[in-house]
Formats: structure tokens, C-alpha cells, sequence
């Protein structure tokens, strides 16, 4: 059976639901920090596969400004839950609940 | 099966189990380990589809850069033990349920989509020349707005991180225990 672009379509899709799975499921701020990562290298998994599809090198070029902004958003974060986990001792997204109140 | 087909299902196992193990594991250290091996599968498939100048970043900035700074970050927050409390039952299987269905739902609607058989022909529009001509020509601009957010997000890192002077936080610890 040849590979498809419907293969890399599912495939994707697979990876980015795992992600979403994850995010609802953990509670673990770093955890879920890492699960939206990998719902972005799903997207980027797609976007080459497209781009290999119809022999174009725009895709690649947005995978390339995706990583670029991936990598300002894990700096960015990061030095947000440092800043959560030092004022609380703890990177349980729980006790991030006082807007409910 | 020829060689490409053989290689793309050992990849996509990979990967889906990788990824799966992210989200089932306990300890966040295996997380990230399991997360950099997904990121390492990932990679293949960019190789497999001649995308290779994606190929090298991905495994540079990714598995490289980024996954060391969240192993970093959770060394320093001591984290490697198994402290984190579980969600119920009941909004683990919601969650489940959630992406489940989402999956489900994107997989019916795009079952029937055409397929076009991705050709293992080498090309060379992956490569880092002719990205790198693509990028100078017609991306100039999204490319120099991309340096800016770099530094915006540099600066908003520090200032954020900064330790704030006199704050030994004896109230939100307070708090954190009552929790």
C-alpha cells in the first residue's frame, strides 16, 4: 500500500489529538506546556507533508516561522511558570483557580 | 512494501507511541525524554519527504534547545519526584472522551478526501539554498518582524524571571499549603 498525503493527514491528526488528550488530562503546568508543543509539531508534520504534496516551498517556509515563534513562546512561558512556581511552591494548575472566587 | 512505506509505519509507531507515553507518564523527566524521541520521529518524516534543512532544525531548536530548557526547568524546580496530584476520574475520561471524538469527527469528514500519493522522488525544495532564496525574496518582511518578536520576547523573559525585591512570599506559601 503506497504512502498517501491522507497517511500524514491522519497521522498529524493522531498527534494533535494525543495533544489535546494531554492537555485536558494533566495538571502538571509543565506537562501541559510540552503537550501544546507537540500539537504544534503536528501542525508542522502537516504543513511539509502539504508541501511535498504540491512540490512548494511556501509550507516549509511557514514550518520555519512556526518553530521561530514556538521558541519565543517557550521562552516567554517558561519564565512564567518559574514565576508561578515561585510564588506558590507548585506547578499544580489547580490552585490557579482564584478568579472563580 | 517498498522501503519508504516500511520506514513511514516504524516512524509513525514511533512517534504515536512516544507521544502517548508523554501524556501517560508519571515522572515529567520521562515526559520530556518521550517528547524529544517524538521530536526525533518527526524529524524522520522530514527527512523521508526531502524536507532535510526542516529535518536539521527541528532537531537543533527542538529536540535540541527547547527540550534541555524544559529538562532545565524542571531540575530546578525539583519536580523529577512524583508529587503531581491527579485530576478525578471522571475529567481524565472527559478528556479522553474530548480528543477522542475530535479525532473522530476530523477523521469522517476527511476520510473521503483525495488522495494523492506523495511520490518519493527526491527534490530539492527542501534544501537550505533554495529555502534560503524563497526565505530573501519573498519573506523578507515576515522574517525581520520575526527578529523583533525574538527580542520582544527576550526582553519580556527577563523582566518577568527578575526576582522582585523584598518578596519572600511567607502569604502565598500560606496560601499554597491551604490549597
Amino acid at each position: 500500500m503506497p504512502v498517501t498525503s491522507l497517511h500524514y493527514l491522519f497521522l498529524s491528526l493522531l498527534l494533535f489529538s494525543i495533544g489535546i488528550m494531554g492537555t485536558l488530562m494533566r495538571r502538571n503546568a509543565i506537562i501541559i506546556f510540552m503537550c501544546i508543543e507537540l500539537m504544534l509539531n503536528a501542525v508542522n508534520l502537516l504543513l511539509v507533508s502539504f508541501s511535498k504534496m504540491y512540490g512548494d516551498a511556501d509550507a516549509q517556509l511557514f514550518v520555519f516561522f512556526i518553530m521561530v515563534v514556538a521558541a519565543a513562546e517557550v521562552a516567554v512561558g517558561l519564565a512564567v511558570i518559574v514565576m508561578m512556581y515561585r510564588k506558590v511552591h507548585s506547578v499544580d494548575i489547580n490552585i490557579l483557580n482564584r478568579l472563580k472566587h | 512494501m517498498d522501503i519508504y512505506s516500511i520506514l513511514f509505519w516504524v516512524l509513525s509507531v514511533m512517534a504515536v507511541g512516544c507521544a502517548l507515553g508523554v501524556i501517560l507518564s508519571r515522572n515529567p523527566v520521562n515526559s520530556v525524554l518521550f517528547l524529544i524521541l517524538t521530536f526525533v520521529a518527526i524529524s524522520g518524516h522530514y527527512i523521508l519527504m526531502n524536507a532535510q534543512f526542516l529535518a536539521v532544525v527541528n532537531m537543533i531548536v527542538y529536540a535540541g534547545a527547547i527540550m534541555v530548557l524544559f529538562l532545565f526547568v524542571i531540575m530546578l524546580m525539583n519536580l523529577n519526584a512524583d508529587v503531581e496530584p491527579q485530576k478525578g476520574q471522571m475529567v481524565q475520561l472527559a478528556g479522553v472522551i474530548s480528543g477522542g471524538v475530535l479525532f473522530l469527527i476530523i477523521l469522517a469528514a476527511l476520510k473521503t478526501a483525495a488522495t494523492i500519493e506523495v511520490n518519493p522522488t527526491s527534490t530539492d525544495i527542501g534544501l537550505i539554498g533554495n529555502l534560503g532564496k524563497v526565505l530573501f525574496k519573498q519573506y523578507i518582511l515576515p522574517f525581520e518582524i520575526s527578529s523583533v518578536l525574538f527580542l520582544s520576547a527576550m526582553i519580556g523573559a527577563v523582566v518577568i524571571g527578575k526576582k522582585e525585591p523584598g518578596q519572600d512570599l511567607p502569604r502565598s506559601e500560606e496560601k499554597a499549603v491551604q490549597q
